[in-house]
């Protein structure tokens, strides 16, 4: 049905164009407006969440930079947007330098406890957050870590390793093994091997598992509610509160921005995966 | 010579079959064996950092949440002695406890208002025994005022040792101390605790006579022991405890008490209620099984395990409200799904990679975002109702109300699970070779009767796949539910929440998420039967 045939009849015809510009236009608008509704709304000039009359004439009135202004200026969102660029790099450092390491361990042919292993590592990925969440406010409070950026950090890069592991184990599979017996064969020693030779190959997987693991810890909010004092309010934390109590056109400025950061984040990982798939073409398999 | 001779001994040995050598001299299996040990160490050393910070940081915390369900020391840490003394008492008996445990809990509860841990009990055991909590709290600041130095001054007036500090290096140095006197021990921990509190860690409690409290606790100890064994303490070998206790048997069983149960009755009448004894007892031992019957709406009594009255049935309910919203939206989730996974796999490469992104982007952008962005969509003076009024399809006084109810929670979830129902859907389906389908045809199947024969039946792996998904993750979900949901809509996620944030009951949040983490973890078992976790794959 990639396309229709010469001599489809004119029910063949009606079902397909219907189904194709009709059905699936509607589930894809579904899918995709309401994340670009938000952007026009977010410079209404007006504190409305919906379109006033002089936006819809396209006067430019209507429209207005005072809620990125407000973004920008209030103390609040500042806090928050310096709370979240501090918690998600740390966490996605440690999630991502340990879980190279553990990938490239399992990767290797004899690892004892393969599958119970694995199912630890990525058992953060497997429980529901809210579970997590809860576990880790009773342990990390035992243990004096609730309320602290550390404890709030760990939590993240242990929520993080799971997707670092899946996508480094994903490159790994198509991994040349040859490649690192001829560095070694050339005399090369197992680290200047891994640095000159595995790490080059493998760097795509590993760049998308980190960020993976950093909009893990971006996004997240739960943990953070229960975890975190009012010093460590992220800016997940701070939409939550400002979306449950005093709702403020604000919030549309900083989804904007949120989701103009995740086209960046999607157009890397695009860029990656085809160089990942184009080394890999380069090496016999 | 000697060349030929080791060239004899080596063809000698391959000829009797020996073992295989390397260079150095090592039988190969034995030197094979241990490359490949030191290559498990080394593959091992690589994944230890991870799985030590793993165990630590999540699995610790999911074992603590499930102790924590079943964990109840705080009766035991906090009304140690009158859990002793309840030991004896018959709880199916009409009868409160008597004096004995009254002169008990008199003893802890003077220790527990200094420390002002009271309130703390008192909540815990008002979830098991609704109301306990005000008796326990109006208790504490009338402690200090009771009456309690008659048995004091009995033992005094009986022989003065007793009211000096040796009288207790002599008792708590004897050879009986403590299996002799349970409650006087845990009293007089009790009181060396009150005093640290009270005069600071310098004071030695050695130089100081306990209080009152401690004194009605001994008395019952005394009055409770068989009369040979007080003989024998007033005949005791020891002369210091033989001269301690002389007279004491005879002098007895005319003790004063203080009437620790009449005053007790007088601070809260509460105190002579049976059935808050009845719970005190129950909650007695260090694990319980109180919070997984109160998630399950039920109560132990002393008549059995019992559902609640319904008007209090509320979490069965909700648990199944968690399900049925689930199942909707999974099914929705494959409604919406289908299409566009069918799309995607069957148009060409370039114009499929176009519409993965638009699949791809929702799945990218953070959850609030998605979240808010419903939130204002939905609202009564949102875009979609001002749409629909200005159709006229909605008289302006009409507007629906989609938002924080069950209509909410199913559109925002659905929108934001959608992409886990697709992306599996699309990898099965791009595996599907066109040619069954031009076969089916060509033999005469029209489209519909060649979709659901042909095609339809080879997706059914990817439609499993992708419901357990979106259900698992459904089940577990928190923010949207809080956000949009109202309070019909919410989850049993938002009860865990906020046990532990709002009303502190965190035994009942641990249990109900121990609930909700076995339902998980036996459709992720069902998952890995059916696709395999290794198949897990992300975008």
């Amino acid at each position: 049905m990639s396309a229709l045939p010469p001599y489809a009849t004119t029910g063949q015809r009606i079902w397909f164009y219907t189904f194709r510009y009709v059905i699936c236009a509607g589930i894809l608008f579904f899918l995709i407006a309401p994340i670009l509704i938000i952007i026009p709304l977010s410079f209404n000039a007006q504190d409305f969440f919906t379109f006033t009359p002089e936006m819809l004439s396209l006067s430019p009135d209507g429209y207005s930079l005072k809620h990125y202004n407000d973004f920008f200026t209030n103390s609040d969102w500042q806090k928050a947007l310096k709370n979240s660029f501090i918690i998600a790099p740390a966490a996605t450092l440690i999630a991502t330098s340990l879980g190279t390491l553990a990938a490239i361990g399992l990767s290797q042919s004899h690892v004892p406890f393969r599958r119970t292993i694995m199912a630890i590592l990525i058992s953060p990925m497997i429980v529901p957050l809210i579970i997590s969440a809860a576990g880790m406010f009773f342990f990390y409070s035992r243990i004096g870590l609730q309320g602290e950026y550390l404890g709030i950090i760990l939590a993240h890069a242990a929520l993080g390793t799971p997707f670092v592991i899946i996508t480094v184990t994903a490159t790994l599979v198509g991994f040349d093994r040859s490649l690192t017996r001829a560095a070694a064969s050339l005399g090369a020693d197992p680290v200047t091997t891994f640095f000159k030779v595995q790490m080059p190959l493998i760097i795509p997987g590993v760049v998308s598992g980190a960020l993976f693991a950093f909009i893990t810890s971006f996004d997240e909010v739960v943990v953070v509610l229960f975890m975190g004092s009012a010093r460590q309010k992220t800016l997940p934390w701070q939409m939550f509160t400002g979306l449950r109590e005093q709702i403020s056109p604000t919030i549309l400025a900083v989804a904007t921005i949120m989701v103009a950061i995740s086209i960046i984040l999607l157009t890397v990982l695009e860029l990656l995966r085809r160089r990942s798939e184009r080394l890999r073409g380069l090496s016999p398999s | 010579m000697t060349a030929s001779t080791a060239l004899d001994s080596n063809t000698s040995e391959l000829a009797q079959g020996a073992p295989l050598t390397t260079k150095d001299g090592q039988p190969l299996k034995r030197s094979l064996g241990r490359a490949l040990r030191r290559e498990k160490i080394r593959a091992l050393f690589l994944i230890l950092p991870l799985l030590a910070f793993v165990l630590i940081t999540f699995i610790f915390p999911i074992g603590d949440m499930l102790f924590r369900s079943v964990e109840n020391s705080i009766v035991e840490k906090t009304l140690p002695g009158t859990v002793v003394a309840l030991q004896d008492w018959d709880s199916e008996s009409d009868e409160v406890p008597g004096e004995r445990v009254f002169s008990a809990l008199a003893d802890d509860m003077m220790l527990a208002q200094e420390l002002k841990i009271h309130t703390r009990i008192g909540t815990r055991i008002n979830y098991d025994q609704p109301g306990i909590s005000s008796v326990f709290r109006k208790s504490g600041r009338r402690i200090k005022r009771l009456d309690s130095d008659a048995s004091k001054d009995a033992f005094i007036a009986l022989n003065a040792a007793w009211g000096t500090p040796d009288a207790w290096t002599t008792l708590t140095s004897s050879a009986q101390w403590p299996e002799s006197f349970p409650q006087t021990a845990i009293a007089f921990d009790n009181w060396k605790a009150w005093l640290a509190s009270e005069e600071g860690d310098d004071i030695d409690p050695s130089t100081q006579v306990p209080y009152g409290f401690t004194y009605a606790n001994l008395f019952h100890d005394l009055s409770s022991m068989e009369n040979g064994a007080l003989n024998n303490l007033a005949k005791s070998s020891d002369s210091a405890i033989a001269s301690l206790f002389a007279g004491v048997p005879d002098a007895i069983d005319n003790f004063p008490t203080d009437d620790f149960k009449g005053q007790f009755a007088d601070i809260e009448k509460g105190w002579v209620n049976i059935q808050n004894w009845q719970a005190i007892k129950r909650l007695s031992p260090a694990f319980t099984d109180s919070y997984f019957l109160a998630a399950v709406d039920s109560e132990r009594t002393e008549a059995g395990v019992q559902q609640k009255p319904a008007n209090e049935r509320f979490y069965v309910t909700l648990f199944v409200r968690t399900i049925v919203l689930s199942i909707v939206i999974t099914l929705a989730c494959i409604l919406l799904g289908y299409p566009i996974a069918y799309l995607l796999a069957t148009l060409s490469v370039r114009s499929s990679n176009l519409i993965l992104i638009l699949v791809l982007l929702p799945f990218w952008t953070s959850l609030l975002v998605r979240t808010s962005s419903w939130k204002v969509l939905l609202q009564q003076q949102g875009v979609i109702n001002d749409l629909l009024v200005w159709i006229g399809l909605v008289a302006d006084d009409g507007r629906l109300v989609m938002i924080n109810n069950m209509t909410g929670t199913i559109i925002a979830m659905t929108h934001i699970l959608l992409p886990f129902m697709i992306l599996p859907l699309y990898s099965v389906m791009k595996t599907i070779s066109p040619s069954y389908m031009r076969a089916a045809k060509s033999m005469g199947a029209s489209d519909t009767l060649a979709f659901w024969r042909i095609y339809f039946p080879n997706t059914i792996a990817g439609i499993g796949a992708g419901s357990i998904l979106v259900f698992i993750l459904a089940i577990g979900y928190y923010i949207t539910p809080a956000l949009v949901g109202g309070t019909k809509g919410v989850f049993i996620s938002n009860q865990i929440a906020y046990h532990i944030s709002s009303s502190l009951n965190w035994g009942l949040a641990a249990a109900l998420g121990t609930i909700l983490l076995v339902l998980v973890l036996a459709l992720y078992w069902t998952y890995d039967r059916i696709v395999g976790i290794d198949n897990v794959k992300l975008g």
